[in-house]
C-alpha cells in the first residue's frame, strides 16, 4: 500500500515538474482571489464602456456628442428644459441627476449633453489610451532595454543617454510640454502626419514619457541574463544575436514585462486624465474621463456629479489594475521590486 | 453737434433698458445716474481693492491695448487732452476737457482743433507734461501700429504718410505745438464729427515723449492719472498705486480715487473667482460669470450684483481670405447653422442676452432691424436652418474641410467655442476647438500669420457711433497682414464698402439722420453680400462685487469705475 502511495506521489511530482513556468504562474494567479476580483471589476468596466453606443441609442435616445441646449425631457408628468432657466434670479443651470437610466441619469453638462452617456463613451477612450499607450510603452521599452543590455558598448551608451534625457524631465512637465505643442498643431514628420485632434497623439505622448521607466529595469535584467550559462552556451553553439535575443533573452524578460503592464496601464490612465483635465489631452468632440472632469470643474458648485462620476470610474479602474498588477507580480515575478522603479 | 443729440437720445434708451434689465436684481450702492463724483468723501479713502481675472489682458501699452479689461483700468491712470466725463448714466458719453484747459476751438470749417494744454500737470515719474509730449504721443500712435491708426487718426494731416511709413512719422502740419503759448493745434484732412471721441479714448492718452516707439508690453508707461501701474506680471498680477504727483484738476475728467492700491490677480478659474468674491477674498470678477453660478449670486448676493445693458456684440468672425471661409456660401452656411438662442443660454439666458443678426447693436445709432439668415422670413431671429446650411456647405465645395475654432479658455467663451465646433461638425466640417488664454487670444486671432479660420470674440463700443463697429471692424484700414493689431479680424477689405462708409461719415456732419440710415444699410449689405461674421448675441454686463465694496458707479462709456469703488 505504502509503495503504491509513493508511486502516485512520484507520478504527481513528475507532472508538477513538467508544468511550464507560465502555466504554474497562471495557476497561481487564478488562485489569488483579490487579483481575480480586480480582473472581474476591470472586465466589467470594459464591457460597460463598450456598451456606450447601445445605451445612448436604446436607453437614453441621445447623442452625447451634440449639444442639447434647447432640449426638453419629461420628468414625472412634467416637461422640463435640459438647460433650466433659473426661476429665481438669473442664469441657466443644466438639469441635475434624475437617477433614471432612460434620461439624464447623472444630469447634463454645460452644453446640455447626457453626462452618464458621456462617461460611458469617455471610458472607452480612456481605457483605449491607457491600454494602447501601455502596450506601446512596454514594447518600445522592452526592445530598447534588450538592445542596450545585450549589445552594451556604444549601443548601450546611445540608448541609455536617450533614456536619461527623457528621465531628466519631470514626467508631467514633459507630458504637458509635448501635449501643448502637439495637441495644438498636430504632428508632421514628412510622410507621417497626425492631426491635432487625433487620439494617437495622447497615446504616443503618454507612451513615450514612460519608456525609460520600463526600459531601464529591462536593460538591467538583460545585463544579468547575459552572464548566465545558457546564453554562453547559445553563443558557443553559434547562434546569431537575433536568435539569442528572440529565443533566449525575450522569454526570460517577459515575466517582468508582463508584471509591468497593468501597472503602466493604470499610470497611463491617470496621466491621460490629468492631461485631459488640463485641456491638453483628448480634444473635443472626443470625450475621456479626464475631459469630462474638466467639463465638470465649471459646474462643480451646482452639478458636482459631472466631475465626480468620471473621477470615481478612474479610481475604480486604477485600483483594480493595481491589485491585479500585484497579483501578476506575485505569480510571475515574486522577487521583483517594481513599485520602486515606477 | 447733431451726433451728440443722437448720442444723448441713445443714452436715454440705454439707461431705460438698463433699469428694465435689473428686473429681480436689486440695484445697490450705486450713485444715482448722472451724479458727479466730485463730492469726494475722504473718510472712504484707503485700503486695497482686489480684482480677479482668469488671465491678463495682454500688453499694458495704452496706445496698443484694445481690451475692455485694461481700458477700465486706464481710466484711472492715463489722460488725454479730453476725456469722457467720469460720471454715471447718460452724461458719461459727454466729452469734457482733461489735460486741455477747455474744449477745443474748432475753426476752418471743422478741420482745425486748437487746444490749450493745462500747466503744471506731472506724469507719475515726476516729469511735467508739455506740448512736446502731446506731439510725441500722437506720432507714437502710428509708430506702434495702433489698431485704429489707419481708421481714426489718419484723418490728421500727415496721418496717411504715417500709416504708410510709421518709423518716420512726424505728422508735420497735422499736429502743431507751440511751447510758448502751450497750445496744440490739430489740422484734419477733412472735418470729422468723431474726432473728439477718438481723442477721449485711451489711445489718445498723453505719455512721456521719451517713451520708446514700440509696444512696451509688460513695462508700465508713466501716465498722469490718479494711479500708476507699479508692477505688471501677466502670469500673476498687476498692481496700481496712487500717483503721488496727481492733484485733481477736473473731477469730471480725472477724479481722485478711493483705494490706495488696486490689484488685479490673474490665474484663478472663474468659478473660484466667484467664490472668492462671495467670501470677501476678492472684490470684483472681470470675466463673464458662468451661467450656472448666476442663480446663486443673484439670489444670495443680490445686493452685490449689478446688471447693465451694453451696446456690444459677441460674434464669430470668419476669415474671408483662407479656406473654407473664403467662400461666401460657407460663411452663409455657418450663419444659418448656429442657433443663437442656444448661445444665449450659454451666456446666462434671455435675461442677460438677446440673439442678434446685425452688426450694430439694437438702440445704437444706425441700427436697422433685419435678419438675413433665419429659419423664417422675419426681421426677428427665429432659429437656425440646418437644412439650408448643409446644402450651402455642399454647394460651396468645402464639405469635409478642416476648421479650427479659436476661443478664450474661460468657461463661457470656451462653451461658445465648443458649441460652434459641434455645429460645424454637424454641417459637414471636421472642426476642432483651440482654447487660448485671454492674455493672447485677442492678439492671436487678429494676426493673419496664425491662419485663424473662425473665432469667438466680443466688441464693446468705444463711443456711440455706427462707424465704431462698421468702420473699425470691417474696413480695409483696420486690416493689417501679419500684425497683432489687425482689428478687422475677418479680413474683409472691400473698397466699395469703404467708400460707402466714408460717405456715411461725411453725411454725419450735415444730415445725421440720413447718415444713420446709410449706416444701417451698410450693415445689412455687409451681412447679406459678404457675411464675414456670425453676429451671435448682444450681452448684458453682470458686475459682481464684494460685500465691502461701496460707491459702485457705472459709466455707459467705460463701465464700472474701478478707482471710484471704496473698500473702507
Amino acid at each position: 500500500m505504502a509503495e503504491e502511495v509513493n508511486i502516485i506521489n512520484k507520478v504527481a511530482m513528475t507532472a508538477v515538474d513538467s508544468e511550464s513556468p507560465w502555466r504554474s504562474s497562471l495557476r497561481q494567479l487564478r488562485r489569488n482571489r483579490a487579483a481575480m476580483t480586480a480582473l472581474g471589476v476591470l472586465l466589467f468596466m470594459v464591457v460597460v464602456t463598450l456598451l456606450a453606443p447601445f445605451y445612448a441609442h436604446h436607453f437614453a435616445h441621445d447623442n452625447p456628442f451634440v449639444p442639447n441646449l434647447q432640449g426638453r425631457i419629461k420628468i414625472g408628468n412634467h416637461f422640463r428644459e435640459v438647460m433650466q432657466t433659473n426661476t429665481t434670479g438669473l442664469g441657466v443651470t443644466p438639469v441635475g441627476p434624475t437617477w433614471n437610466f432612460s434620461k439624464y441619469f447623472l444630469g447634463a453638462d454645460e452644453l446640455g449633453r447626457d453626462v452618464f452617456a458621456r462617461v460611458l463613451y469617455g471610458g472607452r477612450v480612456t481605457l483605449l489610451i491607457g491600454f494602447s499607450s501601455g502596450l506601446i510603452c512596454i514594447t518600445v521599452a522592452t526592445v530598447l532595454g534588450m538592445l542596450a543590455g545585450y549589445f552594451g558598448r556604444a549601443t548601450d551608451w546611445i540608448i541609455s543617454r536617450l533614456l536619461d534625457i527623457i528621465w531628466a524631465f519631470p514626467i508631467y512637465l514633459l507630458a504637458i510640454s509635448l501635449s501643448v505643442i502637439l495637441v495644438t498643431n498636430g504632428l508632421d514628420l514628412g510622410i507621417i502626419h497626425i492631426g491635432a485632434g487625433s487620439l494617437l497623439l495622447p497615446i504616443l505622448i503618454i507612451a513615450s514619457v514612460y519608456v525609460p521607466y520600463v526600459a531601464r529595469p529591462v536593460r538591467g535584467i538583460v545585463f544579468s541574463l547575459k552572464e548566465r550559462d545558457f546564453i554562453h552556451a547559445a553563443v558557443a553553439s553559434g547562434a546569431s544575436d537575433w536568435h539569442i535575443l528572440r529565443k533566449e533573452i525575450l522569454p526570460n524578460v517577459m515575466p517582468s514585462v508582463i508584471v509591468f503592464f497593468p501597472l503602466m496601464v493604470a499610470l497611463n490612465i491617470l496621466t491621460e486624465s490629468a492631461l485631459s483635465t488640463l485641456g491638453i489631452g483628448v480634444q473635443p468632440p472626443e470625450a475621456s474621463w479626464g475631459t469630462i472632469i474638466n467639463d465638470g470643474l465649471q459646474l462643480l458648485h451646482t452639478r458636482p456629479w459631472v466631475a465626480i462620476a468620471p473621477g470615481i470610474c478612474i479610481v475604480i479602474v486604477c485600483v483594480a489594475l493595481n491589485i491585479f498588477g500585484d497579483g501578476v507580480r506575485d505569480a510571475f515575478d515574486p522577487r521583483a521590486k517594481l513599485r520602486g522603479s515606477i | 453737434m447733431s451726433r451728440l443729440k443722437s448720442m444723448k437720445r441713445m443714452g436715454v434708451i440705454l439707461s431705460s433698458l438698463a433699469v428694465c434689465s435689473f428686473g429681480i436684481i436689486a440695484v445697490s450702492s450705486g450713485a444715482p445716474a448722472g451724479a458727479s463724483s466730485s463730492g469726494y468723501m475722504s473718510q472712504h479713502a484707503g485700503g486695497t481693492i482686489h480684482l480677479v481675472a482668469t488671465a491678463a489682458g495682454g500688453t499694458l501699452d495704452p496706445q496698443v491695448n484694445y481690451t475692455l479689461q485694461y481700458w477700465q483700468l486706464y481710466q484711472a491712470s492715463y489722460d488725454g487732452l479730453v476725456a469722457f466725463q467720469k460720471v454715471g448714466g447718460d452724461p458719461s458719453f459727454d466729452v469734457v476737457p482733461d489735460l486741455a484747459v477747455a474744449l477745443p476751438k474748432v475753426t476752418n470749417s471743422g478741420k482745425t482743433y486748437t487746444f490749450v494744454l493745462r500747466k503744471g500737470i506731472k506724469f507719475s515719474n515726476g516729469k511735467t507734461v508739455t506740448v512736446a509730449d502731446v506731439l510725441a504721443s500722437f506720432q507714437r500712435l502710428f509708430k506702434v501700429s495702433n489698431p485704429n491708426a489707419g481708421s481714426w487718426y489718419n484723418d490728421i494731416v500727415g496721418g496717411p504718410a504715417c500709416v504708410t511709413t510709421p518709423a518716420t512719422c512726424t505728422l508735420k502740419g497735422g499736429v502743431v505745438v507751440n511751447a510758448a503759448t502751450n497750445t496744440v493745434v490739430f489740422n484734419l484732412i477733412a472735418p470729422d464729427s468723431e474726432f473728439l471721441d477718438q481723442l477721449a479714448v485711451p489711445f489718445g492718452s498723453i505719455i512721456p515723449a521719451n517713451t520708446p516707439p514700440k509696444d512696451q508690453g509688460d513695462t508700465p508707461i508713466p501716465g498722469t492719472g490718479a494711479y500708476y501701474f507699479a508692477s505688471y506680471n501677466p502670469n500673476s498680477a498687476l498692481v496700481m498705486k496712487r500717483n503721488k504727483y496727481f492733484k485733481v484738476w477736473s473731477a469730471a475728467a480725472q477724479p481722485q480715487g478711493y483705494p490706495d492700491e488696486i490689484e488685479m490677480t490673474f490665474g484663478l478659474p472663474v468659478e473660484s473667482e466667484v467664490t472668492a468674491v462671495e467670501n470677501g477674498q476678492a472684490d470684483w470678477v472681470f470675466d463673464p460669470i458662468p451661467a450656472d453660478r448666476l442663480g446663486e449670486i443673484s439670489t444670495k448676493y443680490a445686493s452685490q450684483v449689478h446688471v447693465h445693458t451694453l451696446t456690444a456684440d459677441w460674434y464669430a468672425p470668419m476669415n474671408v481670405n483662407i479656406a473654407p471661409f473664403n467662400n461666401l456660401m460657407a460663411r452663409q452656411a455657418v450663419n444659418y447653422a448656429l442657433n443663437k438662442n442656444s448661445l444665449v443660454k450659454l451666456y446666462g439666458g434671455s435675461e442677460l442676452a438677446t440673439p442678434t443678426c446685425t452688426i450694430l447693436p439694437p438702440a445704437f445709432p444706425g441700427y436697422l432691424k433685419y435678419c438675413a439668415y433665419n429659419s423664417k422670413t422675419s426681421s426677428t431671429y427665429a432659429g437656425p436652418d440646418l437644412k439650408k446650411a448643409k446644402a450651402l456647405v455642399k454647394a460651396s465645395g468645402t464639405l469635409g474641410d478642416k476648421v479650427a475654432v479659436v476661443a478664450q479658455n474661460d468657461p463661457v467663451d470656451e462653451s461658445v467655442g465648443a458649441y460652434i465646433q459641434s455645429v460645424l461638425n454637424q454641417i459637414g466640417y471636421k472642426a476642432t476647438l483651440k482654447p487660448l488664454s485671454q492674455n493672447i487670444e485677442f492678439s492671436y486671432i487678429q494676426n493673419t500669420q496664425n491662419k485663424v479660420q473662425i473665432s469667438v470674440t466680443q466688441w464693446f463700443q468705444d463711443y456711440p457711433a455706427a462707424s465704431d463697429f462698421l468702420k473699425v471692424l470691417l474696413n480695409c484700414s483696420g486690416f493689417h497682414k501679419a500684425s497683432d493689431n489687425s482689428i478687422n479680424i475677418s479680413g474683409l477689405c472691400d473698397k466699395k464698402i469703404d467708400n460707402e462708409e466714408a460717405t456715411a461719415e461725411t453725411m454725419e456732419l450735415t444730415n445725421p439722420t440720413a447718415a444713420n440710415k446709410l449706416w444701417g444699410q451698410i450693415d445689412k449689405s455687409i451681412m447679406t453680400t459678404d457675411a464675414p461674421w456670425v453676429p451671435l448675441f448682444n450681452p448684458k454686463l453682470v458686475d459682481f462685487v464684494s460685500k465691502r465694496v461701496g460707491n459702485y458707479q457705472f459709466s455707459l462709456e467705460f463701465y464700472m469705475y474701478v478707482d471710484q469703488l471704496w473698500v473702507k
